[in-house]
């Protein structure tokens, strides 16, 4: 079927402003978005430019506003959204060139809540062992892909580019339930500034937005509650 | 710990207020739903809003819980909404100028309903109206 794509796109080294570039494209009803990037990048436009790695919803690079909802270009199929399909570059990040964005504050955000273990203890001979049950304490919030999603459809983060985001709170809550780390006192203090947790005001957008289901304004909330039971 | 900031940029002081604000938030909104349907109840469904008069706010006041009642009513409703605004403040007005002078009126404001809500329940006296 014929598949009618509208590509915001924006060059700064040429374009004053973005514009709506419009392509026909050829495809299968089953086909993903990302399949309609590539055709149009590999057989009409070759100076359209997108980021993607793995092309199967799980590195994160593709996660772009289509049809008006941030998804990953790589999972969302033609069929699921009809003849007519717009693709926008993430909203709240600098656009780099066409749906590229600048994601290094994103990735400081990220790095800022230590998402890693920090543990007392030197590394045993074998792993460090856990217990079923409290692995999954923090189950849920293994699954992100840092793909941007839910960070770029808050509206605090829009109206606040300084507000750690959930992706990053995301991160922080894997490790804080985390029963075999021990940097809970330095990830708290980050998330207890008033740019960090208390910015979230329970608009679940970053819910709808992650293409990984992740409950993520349950896991703000639990970090919140979290913070709350540590200093009252 | 400077390394940590959020933003990558100057830290903002942590102090922990904004938590107390979020606690507050959700305690004070708890109370006033029992507080203000309390509130409703006396003045309009166990009494005609055409009896109220001078007479009958005397003689609820004249029991000090009752100033105490409408005194918590007061100060929990004012600084309940001052504290919203302020978040929508903080969240959307992103010039330094303008958020300056809106703090500053919503401040002034509401310190000024709570010093002359104080003044009434605190210092009203039945006798001195009539």
């Amino acid at each position: 079927m014929q598949v009618k794509l509208r590509v915001k796109r924006f060059d700064r080294e040429r374009d004053r402003e973005p514009y709506w570039a419009e392509y026909e494209v050829e495809a299968e009803a089953t086909d993903r978005v990302l399949d309609l990037l590539h055709s149009v990048k590999w057989y009409q436009d070759g100076t359209l430019s997108f980021r993607r790695s793995c092309g199967h919803g799980i590195c994160g690079s593709d996660a772009m506003l289509i049809n008006g909802r941030n998804r990953l270009a790589c999972k969302v199929l033609i069929k699921e959204l009809g003849k007519r399909i717009s693709v926008e570059p993430l909203r709240g990040f600098p656009v780099v060139k066409d749906l590229v964005v600048d994601q290094q504050a994103f990735f400081r955000k990220f790095e800022s809540v230590q998402p890693y273990l920090v543990a007392e203890e030197p590394p045993p001979a074998r792993e460090r062992r856990q217990s079923p049950e409290a692995r999954e304490r923090f189950d849920d919030t293994t699954k992100c892909i840092l793909c941007a999603a839910c960070t770029t459809s808050c509206p605090s983060f829009w109206s606040n580019p300084n507000y750690l985001g959930p992706a990053a709170i995301v991160n922080a809550h894997r490790f804080l339930f985390d029963d075999r780390d021990a940097g809970q006192e330095a990830r708290l203090q980050v998330l207890n500034q008033s740019d960090g947790v208390w910015r979230c005001r329970t608009i679940f957008n970053c819910v709808e937005a992650c293409p990984r289901g992740i409950d993520i304004t349950r896991a703000i909330g639990e970090v919140k509650k979290a913070l709350l039971l540590r200093r009252t | 710990m400077a390394e940590l900031s959020a933003t990558g940029g100057r830290e903002r002081p942590a102090g922990g207020l904004e938590l107390y604000a979020w606690l507050f938030m959700r305690v004070s909104g708890i109370a006033l739903l029992l507080l203000a349907l309390g509130h409703l109840a006396i003045m309009h469904l166990i009494n005609s809003v055409d009896e109220i008069n001078f007479a009958f706010v005397a003689a609820r006041w004249a029991n000090p819980l009752w100033r105490l009642y409408d005194w918590f009513l007061l100060f929990l409703a004012l600084l309940h909404g001052f504290n919203g605004v302020r978040v929508m403040v903080d969240d959307y007005v992103r010039s330094p100028g303008l958020r300056v002078v809106s703090l500053v009126a919503l401040y002034s404001l509401v310190l000024f309903f709570l010093f002359a809500g104080s003044l009434v329940i605190l210092t009203f006296h039945p006798l001195a109206g009539s």
